[in-house]
């Protein structure tokens, strides 16, 4: 969680950390690496990059790319897995299919991704959309499924349209389940970043990491970039799980 | 007094592995308009089917259920079911919830939740969310719910089964002021002798799996009842003969 809630806990996920940044240090010194570089080159490599800017390019580049991918990935996935949760005979067409794609990996797209969009930012974006769109649907069909009968059966009592059924009820009980699986789509779209940005063209962190390994063996460049990745994503789904405190969907969370 | 509601020789069975288990073996029940019936028996014993048989959520293999004259098929508003779990929607603050019923053109619908929060008690927690009320606060929702919409008849199937002891007392107190106001017709699910003495105008024990009605007991006490009275002690010895203690 990204805001944690004692003094005490902050202290010890820091020391654990300190600790495992002692062990990387030691470890390198140690062997004498020439190659794999230290948590102090590391910083020093992201801070250059940050002085010549190009840093918040490739940051942006990769945010743009996933907010993309994901929000499309959002925008089909979310009606398609309510629509395949709510009747019947849509899940029986849609599913096989979603389960035949699901297992593919984005990598194995991208052969096809070029074919399709060339090297441009389409490219990427669809990949991290075919990445998240499946886990997108799978939890939004799952939380509808885990609506409980006796919400549903009261609001037939009362006689309400269709309709309103739909959007005061179904939605409703379904959403808590669906924001965690935007939460779990969000963070997938965000791992494949570098896979889908193998195939991007001079931006974009994956593009960073790649780039660096290629262009002279700046491994303390490829680690900034590893390292920047994760704390994105840790901010990323620190965003997240600010819906899961708006009060129509507190409810489902016990904590 | 003609009959508001009238169950013909209902009889339900469902389908186990084992083969079909009979739940409901011929039921036959009249309840007049305005009548409040109390329905008794052993745990397991297809009480609740019954119930939803009563309200259109589940069909009988046999027998037929009439409402005001016409086979009853359908759930509607004209019957709100109440039950042991509850279902006021956690996603919807109470004033939200006592306003979803409402279907027709209402003038002023939230001036009619918060009149009806207050009927109940619960005057000042209109904006709250139901997961910050107690299980006591959260059926007086229901209850508000149900009654909002102007139901003839009243479903409970366990209303107050999960509420502690002395919530459950108050809200029985509560349940026959508000009848009192508004006569609904009332078919009372309960496994409480206590409550249903307390409640009903008659009482229907029913017997084990498959069920039939074993015996049927009139309550003609007006209320308030003081459970000490000594003609209720005696019918309670007598309800409680029927289960065999």
């Amino acid at each position: 969680m990204l805001v944690a809630h004692k003094p005490k806990q902050i202290f010890a996920s820091l020391a654990v950390a300190a600790l495992l940044i002692a062990a990387w240090w030691i470890a390198v010194v140690a062997s004498r690496s020439v190659i794999f570089p230290t948590p102090l080159q590391v910083v020093l490599g992201t801070v250059d990059l940050a002085r010549e800017g190009t840093l918040w390019v490739h940051i942006g580049a990769s945010l743009f790319r996933v907010g993309a991918g994901f929000l499309l990935a959002v925008v089909v996935g979310v009606p398609l897995g309510v629509l395949m949760g709510w009747v019947g005979g849509a899940y029986t067409v849609f599913n096989p299919l979603v389960q035949v794609l699901r297992p593919i990996s984005p990598i194995a797209w991208i052969p096809i991704a070029i074919l399709w969009f060339g090297v441009g930012d389409l490219s990427p974006i669809f990949l991290i959309f075919l990445s998240s769109v499946f886990p997108t649907v799978v939890q939004t069909v799952a939380a509808v499924h885990a609506i409980e009968r006796r919400y549903i059966q009261a609001a037939e009592n009362f006689g309400v349209s269709r309709y309103r059924l739909f959007l005061r009820v179904v939605l409703p009980a379904a959403l808590p389940q669906i924001i965690v699986g935007l939460r779990v789509s969000l963070g997938v779209a965000w791992l494949v970043v570098v896979a889908a940005e193998m195939i991007a063209l001079r931006s974009g962190l994956g593009y960073l990491i790649i780039d660096s390994r290629n262009a002279g063996n700046r491994y303390d460049l490829v680690v900034a970039g590893m390292v920047i990745i994760g704390l994105t994503g840790l901010l990323l789904d620190g965003a997240m799980r600010r819906l899961e405190r708006l009060k129509a969907v507190r409810w489902r969370y016990a904590r | 007094m003609p009959a508001k509601i009238a169950l013909a020789d209902i009889r339900k069975s469902f389908p186990t592995a084992k083969g079909l288990l009979p739940v409901i073996a011929g039921i036959d029940l009249t309840v007049a308009e305005g009548e409040f019936v109390a329905i008794v028996g052993p745990s397991g014993c297809g009480k609740t089917t019954l119930l939803n048989i009563v309200a259109g959520f589940e069909r009988p293999d046999q027998g037929q259920v009439i409402v005001d004259g016409t086979a009853h098929a359908r759930p509607s508003p004209k019957g709100i079911v109440i039950s042991q779990r509850g279902s006021v929607f956690p996603w919807l603050t109470v004033r939200q919830n006592l306003m979803f019923g409402l279907n027709g053109r209402h003038p002023d619908k939230k001036a009619l939740a918060d009149h009806y929060a207050s009927v109940v008690g619960l005057t000042g927690f209109e904006k709250g969310y139901p997961h910050e009320l107690s299980g006591g606060m959260l059926k007086r929702v229901e209850l508000a719910r149900a009654l909002i919409v102007k139901p003839q008849i009243l479903y409970m199937d366990e209303p107050l089964a999960a509420l502690d002891a002395l919530t459950g007392l108050q809200m029985r107190i509560e349940l026959l002021r508000i009848l009192a106001e508004e006569r609904h017709t009332c078919l009372f699910i309960t496994h409480n002798v206590e409550e249903a003495i307390q409640l009903a105008d008659r009482i229907i024990v029913l017997a084990p799996r498959p069920t039939t009605v074993q015996a049927t007991f009139d309550v003609p006490f007006p209320h308030p009842r003081r459970l000490s009275n000594p003609a209720l002690v005696e019918l309670k010895a007598s309800i409680l003969r029927e289960f065999g203690l």
